[in-house]
């Protein structure tokens, strides 16, 4: 059916005359679905894809935005000592991360889908609680356990003789904390998409490599991961791409600091742009998440024509 | 040569059966030490807002086990709910959800019929474009949006910026790429053969959309109203940015914002804020959870 | 109830041709079967009538009136689809009056007629399930429920019991047989299964690479078919194609196969094929069932001669042999008594006055 309004165009002169009547209907189903898709595509358009271009026009105006500099405020930046510590951030923030979602994910996954099946909707349950809470939220009961005062945890690792731990007041405790937290935030969407992936695999392909005589390890390595390839990989990337662009968690655990050194590039750039009143700066700054995004573009294209020419 | 096969691996057979149930019960015992293991990980951040939403501020400040509520009062809800400051920022909360709600579903529903089966001129590029946009962050566009809405107003008047409903303008740019996706991914999955026979039936497009789309893919709609509500009530960047009066503001700003005021944290009432406005989504995931999970795995999966 | 009429239809994708110019009359009440392999353009010739794909070039009429611009909702047809595209939200009688209901039927008069279609497709207790709850048989019997309560001029099915497993098939080819006793309503029905054809068709058509290659009574097509792809593609095991030639041998008319085997023709045979050339590459069409053991008197017509087999396979009430012959395999069909195993030789006999003769180049039956 789909088809029929692509290739209706009429080739056969002959054929024009008597076809003026379906060719019309089909003309109208397309203006029809051109009308339905219309607010979707006003909506990307006006409220993403122009200001994405529109922030690129920003990044080279002068802080009262009156005049054009150019790369001005990229000149600008490199020569801050503090935008090369955003970036080492950023680098440290989101590969730690999400390696480590990605390794808890897929170890409680793991775990889940071991015991008996009754079971694990009750576990599902409990463990994805964390992506539920909205992180402004949680964010803040963190915060609240890693008070300098009052830290909860700290109360309990006394009892090991330990700390008391400056949880967010120090630089590289407060560079753990937010990785933490981050961790704890985004460890059950993986476990959710392994899980998925998991159940996906057929239970005779594990039948056949026990038979086969494959251990525990290499049914994992030999079966698993290449049956759950694709889902890693796209996981990996969506997470790769929220954890790059984290807000909330940092805003409110550190906000940036101390001395900037938890700052990544989204917080940073509301730091400028919005709180330092330089929209330019803090627009070339964000811009910086581009490349990231360029890349996850890429693969998921690539993997999405890679879909087509197989169907 | 058949005996002596069976000879060989009698016994070994055996004690190997032994050992792989005995393997299986230690495999089962970790998997629960671990997974009791994590789900303390998971829940200590909101049972600690529990615990701590039921104390005085005596409590709080006083030296005693933190994890332990002594003296347990309700002082903070009452305090909370009869605040018109928090009463506010939930309705704030709750209209804006709402309504991205509502707008969400009006544009990608249709849309993604459209999409995905009425196709016509660059109708594939934009499902895909639809889905690129999905992975463009919001922290990457609220500055340029900042400045167009300030130059918005400037030119027309109309000022839109610190009103709680330029929300409504911004949250659909979060919310209806990925739900027209996941709506394409369930319309996509209903077979072609259906809307064939609803033609010869008699209906149009428009019936075949409400008669037979909507009604079938109805867990692809509920699982993306699930994903739009839970982005809205959850967003923070955007009213952080966009709206400073208190009166305009939504529940992670304004408890954020209010509650904190210089570096005075009262929190026995912030945890209290924060685990009413957890509510919400926790409560939909409670009764919904397939629903939520169903959403939450059909990006990847479609995708 | 009406006629449909084909003319010269075509159907053209970009640069291909799904469908060659089409002529096809299908009388009122008549029950027409389109037949061919995957590809021939069998189903995109019905999705052309129910008007779900528009035509290239060429006229559809349905009851004398050209149809071509008339979208499927008002051309007054029902279809089957082949995995019945049952709305999984509705039960069965919201299914079968679904399309009333959008004409705004009164509601009394959708009850009697679904009381109705239900009474004849025997599935009245079904009438409040959701197709989930159902078989695929009484699925089947849904959807066609849903096509009868429309009282179509035209019935349409595309492949309809293709998702059946084979013993239901058998039941619901009988089924639609006597639903269409019972209606009469004109009938034009897809299959890419020669049996269902057969048995179900007052007249099929053999399609194939678009074009039309046959039309005729299952009789006529089993018979007399016109041209090797008809023959090879109605009965089973297929029909047997042995390379020949004709030669003139002592005023008598003989079909050479081999150095060693030659058949002399019959005599009605031997007048019918007279004017074809002595030097064309021929075919020589057998049926297996006219390739048995030899009885141990003649007959007219027919032929004895001797074959290794290579396989045979028992089927109870006779066997069928395999045998290579001028490097084709050929099948047969022997007694169960008649001795036949692996490997061993066996006489044969061939019976010439049900031969076809084919030109090998052109594929035309003789």
């Amino acid at each position: 059916m789909a088809d029929v309004a692509i290739q209706s165009n009429p080739v056969v002169g002959s054929g024009t005359r008597k076809r003026g009547g379906l060719q019309r209907a089909l003309k109208r189903k397309s203006t029809a679905a051109f009308l339905m898709t219309l607010p979707l595509i006003l909506l990307i358009a006006i409220l993403v894809i122009y200001p994405a271009f529109y922030s690129l026009h920003l990044a080279t105006l002068n802080k009262s935005m009156q005049r054009f500099i150019g790369f001005g405020n990229f000149e600008f930046l490199f020569k801050r000592e503090t935008f090369w510590l955003v970036v080492k951030q950023s680098c440290i923030f989101a590969i730690t991360a999400v390696v480590f979602k990605a390794l808890i994910g897929f170890i409680v996954a793991h775990f889940v889908h071991n015991i008996p099946a009754k079971g694990q909707r009750k576990w599902r349950g409990m463990l994805l609680v964390p992506w539920v809470i909205p992180p402004a939220m949680s964010t803040l009961a963190w915060l609240w356990l890693f008070d300098p005062s009052y830290s909860a945890f700290n109360y309990t690792l006394s009892y090991f003789g330990i700390g008391p731990i400056s949880w967010t007041g120090d630089a590289y405790w407060a560079r753990f904390s937010v990785i933490l937290v981050n961790i704890w935030f985004g460890a059950p969407f993986f476990m959710i998409m392994y899980l998925a992936a998991l159940k996906s695999v057929p239970e005779q392909l594990y039948e056949a490599a026990a038979i086969d005589g494959a251990n525990w390890w290499q049914r994992i390595w030999y079966v698993t991961l290449p049956m759950m390839r694709n889902i890693i990989a796209i996981t990996t990337l969506f997470s790769l791409i929220v954890t790059f662009a984290n807000f909330d968690i940092v805003r409110i655990l550190t906000a940036g600091g101390p001395l900037d050194h938890t700052h990544i590039f989204a917080t940073w750039a509301f730091r400028v742009g919005i709180e330092g009143g330089d929209i330019p700066l803090g627009a070339s700054v964000s811009l910086f998440m581009f490349p990231i995004l360029a890349v996850a573009a890429i693969f998921i294209l690539r993997d999405i024509n890679k879909r087509g020419n197989e169907s | 040569m058949s005996t002596l096969a069976i000879d060989k691996a009698g016994p070994t057979r055996k004690t190997k059966y032994g050992s792989m149930s005995r393997d299986r019960t230690w495999a089962l015992r970790w998997s629960y030490f671990f997974l009791i293991l994590f789900a303390i990980f998971s829940l200590v951040p909101p049972i600690y807002m529990l615990i701590t939403s039921l104390k005085s501020s005596a409590e709080i400040s006083a030296a005693t086990n933190p994890w332990w509520v002594y003296h347990p009062t309700l002082s903070n809800y009452v305090e909370l709910l009869t605040s018109n400051q928090f009463l506010t920022f939930f309705r704030n909360s709750a209209f804006v959800s709402v309504f991205v709600v509502t707008i969400t579903m009006l544009i990608s529903v249709p849309a993604a019929f459209a999409l995905s089966r009425m196709r016509f001129w660059g109708s594939a590029t934009l499902a895909t474009g639809v889905f690129l946009t999905y992975l463009i962050p919001d922290t990457l566009l609220f500055l340029p949006l900042f400045k167009m809405f300030a130059v918005f107003g400037d030119w027309t008047g109309i000022q839109l910026i610190n009103r709680w409903y330029v929300l409504l303008l911004l949250y659909p740019t979060l919310t209806v790429p990925f739900a027209t996706w996941i709506m394409i991914g369930y319309f996509a999955s209903i077979p072609k053969e259906l809307d064939e026979a609803a033609i010869i039936d008699g209906a149009s497009w428009f019936q075949t959309l409400t008669r037979i789309f909507i009604p079938v893919a109805m867990p692809g709609i509920i699982a993306a109203t699930i994903f739009a509500f839970t982005v809205s009530w959850a967003q923070f960047l955007y009213p952080l940015v966009f709206t400073t009066s208190t009166d305009q503001l939504v529940l992670p700003v304004g408890i954020i914002t209010s509650l904190i005021k210089g570096d005075v944290f009262n929190w026995g009432q912030i945890m209290t804020g924060a685990l009413l406005g957890a509510a919400p989504p926790l409560i939909i995931y409670a009764f919904l959870m397939d629903y939520y999970i169903a959403g939450l795995t059909a990006g990847a999966t479609k995708g | 109830m009406a006629d449909v009429t084909l003319r010269k239809v075509i159907k053209r994708y970009d640069d291909v041709e799904a469908v060659r110019g089409i002529d096809l009359d299908i009388a009122d009440h008549e029950f027409v079967v389109l037949v061919g392999p995957s590809g021939c353009g069998k189903s995109t010739t019905l999705r052309m009538i129910a008007g779900l794909e528009d035509i290239t070039d060429g006229d559809i009429m349905i009851g004398g009136d050209v149809v071509n611009d008339v979208p499927p909702k008002d051309r007054d047809i029902a279809m089957v689809f082949q995995n019945y595209a049952l709305y999984p939200h509705m039960t069965v009688a919201e299914n079968m009056s679904f399309g009333l209901r959008l004409k705004r039927y009164p509601k009394a008069e959708i009850k009697t007629r679904i009381d109705e279609a239900a009474r004849m497709l025997d599935i009245v207790e079904l009438v409040d399930r959701k197709p989930k709850q159902l078989s695929g048989g009484q699925r089947q019997r849904v959807a066609m429920g849903r096509a009868i309560v429309r009282n179509p001029k035209v019935f349409l099915f595309d492949e309809p019991l293709s998702n059946l497993d084979a013993k239901l098939r058998v039941q619901m080819r009988i089924e639609i047989k006597k639903v269409h006793q019972k209606v009469r309503t004109t009938t034009v029905y897809v299959t890419h299964d020669q049996v269902e054809a057969m048995t179900l068709a007052d007249r099929v058509v053999v399609m194939n690479h678009g074009r039309i290659e046959q039309i005729g009574t299952p009789n006529e097509l089993y018979h007399k078919p016109a041209t090797r792809f008809v023959a090879s593609f109605i009965g089973s095991p297929a029909m047997n194609f042995i390379p020949c030639r004709l030669e003139d041998v002592g005023g008598k008319l003989n079909i050479r196969i081999t150095d060693r085997i030659a058949f002399p023709l019959p005599p009605a045979r031997a007048a019918r094929y007279q004017g074809v050339s002595r030097t064309d590459k021929l075919l020589l069409g057998v049926r297996p069932e006219h390739i048995t053991e030899a009885k141990p008197h003649s007959e007219p017509g027919i032929e004895p001669f001797d074959a290794v087999l290579d396989v045979t396979e028992p089927m109870g009430m006779e066997t069928l042999i395999y045998f290579t012959l001028e490097g084709a395999q050929i099948c047969g069909r022997v007694n169960p008594n008649a001795g036949a195993r692996d490997g061993s030789p066996l006489r044969l006999a061939v019976d010439l006055n049900n031969m076809h003769l084919l030109n090998e180049v052109t594929g035309v039956v003789l």
